[in-house]
C-alpha cells in the first residue's frame, strides 16, 4: 500500500491548495475592483485603487498561466479565466472619452477618411452626371420617359403636362405656413437613412449602390428636363444649389463608401479578404458618419434656407460657398496626421 | 457555468493579451445573440409606442411642429443610435446583450473603436430592416407578388442565419468591423476541495491511482462540487469495485479523499512532464 507523498502534517496537498493560500487575497481584491467598475465607473475607485488595479490585474494574470500549467482544478483555472477576462476588458476596453473622440473625429478621420475615398467619390459623381445628362437627354426627345424615371408620387405635379406657371410657382413659393423645421428634419432623416443604406449595400460587391447612385442622377436629369423645357433651368438650378452642393456631395460620398467596401471584398489584393474587408469597412463607416452630418446640414438649407431665400443669386451664392467649404476641408486643408483607427 | 465555460471548446478562441496570455474567449452562441437583439429590439419598439404616445398627447395641447421634430430626430437615433451609442460606451454591448452576458470585442485584440461599431451596426440596414421594409410594403400594396415575396424571404434568410454558416459566428457587420460577439462569465471562487494534509486520510494503492486521468479527475471534481448524493453513491461504488476496496459508508469522504490522493498522484507527474490526459493514456514511465 502506498500513503500519500510525504507532506508534512498541515502543508497544502495539492496545487490548487497551496496557490490559494499565497495568492487568494490578491484575487479576491481584484474581483471586488472589477465589480464596482462593471457596476459604476472609474471614478468609482479612489487613487489607490486605481494603482493597485494594474498590478493586481498582471498578478492575476500570472496566476492564471501557472495553475493552467501546474494545477489540475478546474474550477479554479475557470475562475481565474473569467477574472482575468473581466479585468482585460475594464482595463484595455475603455473608450476614448467622448469628446476626445469627436475632436479627432472631426480635425482627423472625417476629412482624411473622405480623402481616402476621392477616387470612388469621383467615380460616384461621375455616374450621377451621366445618369442625369442620360434622362435629360431621354426626356427631352420624349417626355414620355419622364414617367418611367419618377415614380407618381414624388413629382407632386411637376411633370411635362405642367405649365410654366405651376413650375415657377414650385421654385419660389415656399413652405409658406410653418412646420419648416418639421420639412428640414424630415428631409435630414430621410436622406441619412438613405447614405446608411448606400453604405450597407456596397457589400454586395458596390453593384446595388451604383444602381442607387444612377437612379439618383437619373432623377435629377429628369426634372432638369421639365423645367429646361419651359425656360426654367437656371431658376431650378438655383432652387437645387443651395442645398444640393452639399447633399449630393453627401450622397457622392456615401456611395464611396459603399464602392469601397464592395471593391475591397471583390479585389482585395495584398491583404487577405477579410482584412481587406475590416480595413475598407473602418474607412468607409467614418466616412458614412460624415455624410450624416453633411446631410443633417443640407437639411437645414433645404429646409429653412430655401423656403426663405427666394432670390437665385442668393441661392446659387449660398450652394457654391458651400461646396467651397466642403472642398477646402476635406481636399485643400494642410494634410493631418492619420492616426490608427479613431 | 464556470465548468461549462472550459467544456465549450467548440466555440472557444484564442485571445492573446499585450501580456501574452491567451484568455480563451468563448464567443456568444447564435441562440444568445438572437435573445439579445429580440430584446433590444422589444426596448426599442417600446421606447418607440410610449415616447409617440407621450408625445401625440403633448401635440393635443398645442405646439405640434418642434413635437414633430423631436419625434423625427428621435426615431432616427433610435433606429440607428440605439446599438451604436451603447456600443461605443465602455461596457461594448447594447441592454440585450448585457442581460445575455454578451460583450462585443475587436477580433485582433485591440480596444473597439467608434468606426467598428459604426461600421458593424450599418450593416444592420441590409440584415433587418431592408427585408422588413420589403415585407412592409408589399403588406401595404397588397399584391400578391410571389416573387418578391420569396426574394425577400430568401434575402433575409441568407443575412439573418448567416452567423450559423460560418464558425466564428460572424455576422455580416462582424466582417465589415473586424468584430466578434464573446460571452463573458461571472463566477465565484468555488471551495477548496483538498485542504491540507492530515493522518486521518485513507490510503490507496498504486494500482487504485493508476485508475484514471486527469479527463476522470476532473469530471470527479465536478460531482464533489456539484454535491449530488445520487451522483456520489454511484462514482463511489464504481471506484471501489475498480479498486477492490471495501465499503464502508462514508460515500463522500472516500470520494474526497481519492480525489485528494488522485490529484497528488497527477500533479507530481505534470510537474516532471507526464501529463495523463485520461484512463486511455498509457500509464506515464511503463
Amino acid at each position: 500500500m502506498s500513503t500519500l507523498p510525504l507532506a508534512p502534517a498541515g502543508a497544502p496537498l495539492v496545487n490548487a491548495t497551496r496557490f490559494r493560500q499565497a495568492h487568494e487575497a490578491d484575487w479576491a481584491r481584484l474581483e471586488e475592483l472589477v465589480g464596482e467598475l462593471e457596476k459604476r465607473s472609474i471614478k468609482a475607485l479612489d487613487d489607490d485603487d486605481l494603482l493597485a488595479l494594474p498590478v493586481l490585474y498582471r498578478t492575476t494574470l500570472s496566476s492564471l498561466s501557472v495553475a493552467r500549467d501546474t494545477s489540475l482544478d478546474r474550477a479554479l483555472v475557470a475562475y481565474l479565466e473569467q477574472l482575468c477576462t473581466r479585468a482585460y476588458f475594464q482595463i484595455y476596453g475603455v473608450p476614448t472619452p467622448a469628446r476626445q473622440q469627436i475632436a479627432i473625429f472631426f480635425a482627423d478621420s472625417w476629412p482624411n477618411a473622405v480623402r481616402a475615398l476621392w477616387k470612388e467619390t469621383l467615380v460616384c459623381a461621375l455616374l450621377t452626371v451621366a445618369a442625369a445628362w442620360v434622362a435629360y437627354m431621354l426626356v427631352r426627345s420624349d417626355p414620355g420617359w419622364f414617367f418611367a424615371v419618377i415614380p407618381e408620387g414624388l413629382s407632386g405635379g411637376r411633370d411635362p403636362s405642367a405649365s410654366a406657371e405651376y413650375l415657377r410657382s414650385t421654385l419660389y413659393d415656399g413652405g409658406g405656413e410653418g412646420w419648416l423645421m418639421t420639412f428640414a428634419t424630415y428631409l435630414f432623416t430621410h436622406n441619412s437613412q438613405i447614405a446608411i443604406f448606400a453604405f450597407a449595400l456596397g457589400f454586395a460587391f458596390g453593384v446595388p449602390t451604383i444602381l442607387l447612385i444612377l437612379y439618383n442622377g437619373l432623377m435629377l436629369g429628369a426634372f432638369f428636363a421639365v423645367f429646361a423645357a419651359k425656360g426654367l433651368a437656371f431658376n431650378l438650378g438655383g432652387w437645387l444649389m443651395i442645398h444640393g452642393t452639399t447633399e449630393l456631395f453627401a450622397i457622392a460620398i456615401a456611395g464611396a463608401a459603399g464602392l469601397r467596401i464592395g471593391t475591397a471584398v471583390a479585389f482585395p489584393g495584398q491583404l487577405s479578404r477579410m482584412e481587406s474587408a475590416v480595413e475598407a469597412g473602418k474607412l468607409s463607416a467614418t466616412a458614412m458618419a460624415g455624410t450624416v452630418i453633411m446631410l443633417a446640414i443640407a437639411g437645414l438649407l433645404e429646409g429653412i434656407g430655401r423656403q426663405t431665400i427666394a432670390d437665385d443669386l442668393s441661392r446659387y451664392l449660398i450652394g457654391s460657398l458651400m461646396i467651397l467649404a466642403w472642398v477646402i476641408y476635406f481636399y485643400l486643408w494642410p494634410a493631418r496626421k492619420a492616426r490608427d483607427g479613431q | 457555468m464556470a465548468s461549462e465555460a472550459l467544456h465549450g471548446s467548440r466555440l472557444r478562441r484564442s485571445f492573446i493579451t499585450p501580456e501574452g496570455v491567451d484568455l480563451k474567449l468563448e464567443l456568444a452562441s447564435a441562440g444568445a445573440r438572437a435573445g439579445a437583439f429580440l430584446i433590444d429590439a422589444m426596448i426599442i419598439i417600446g421606447v418607440l409606442i410610449v415616447a409617440t404616445i407621450a408625445l401625440g398627447l403633448l401635440a393635443i395641447g398645442g405646439g405640434g411642429e418642434p413635437i414633430a421634430v423631436i419625434w423625427l430626430i428621435g426615431f432616427f437615433i433610435l433606429r440607428n443610435g440605439w446599438f451604436i451609442l451603447f456600443e461605443m460606451g465602455g461596457r461594448g454591448a447594447t441592454p440585450g446583450k448585457r442581460l445575455m452576458g454578451l460583450r462585443v470585442v475587436a477580433r485582433d485584440g485591440a480596444r473597439l473603436t467608434g468606426p467598428a461599431v459604426m461600421a458593424r451596426n450599418a450593416m444592420r440596414e441590409i440584415e433587418v430592416f431592408l427585408p422588413l421594409s420589403f415585407l412592409g410594403a408589399r403588406a401595404a400594396e397588397g399584391t400578391a407578388d410571389t416573387f418578391l415575396t420569396i426574394f425577400s424571404f430568401l434575402w433575409s434568410g441568407i443575412f439573418l442565419f448567416f452567423p450559423l454558416f460560418n464558425r466564428d459566428r460572424l455576422r455580416l457587420g462582424d466582417i465589415i468591423a473586424g468584430t466578434w460577439v464573446v460571452q463573458t462569465y461571472k463566477s465565484k471562487l468555488s471551495f477548496d476541495l483538498v485542504g491540507s494534509a492530515s493522518a486521518a486520510r485513507r490510503t490507496f494503492s498504486d494500482a487504485a491511482l493508476n485508475l484514471y486521468g486527469i479527463y476522470e479527475l476532473q469530471t470527479l471534481e465536478e460531482v464533489l462540487r456539484n454535491g449530488q448524493p445520487d451522483a456520489i453513491t454511484t462514482v463511489a461504488r464504481i471506484i471501489r469495485q475498480k479498486a477492490g476496496m471495501p465499503n464502508e459508508g462514508d460515500d463522500y469522504g472516500f470520494l474526497s479523499d481519492y480525489y485528494a490522493a488522485l490529484c497528488t498522484r497527477l500533479e507530481a507527474g505534470l510537474m516532471v512532464g507526464r501529463r495523463r490526459e485520461s484512463k486511455m493514456d498509457q500509464l506515464p514511465g511503463r
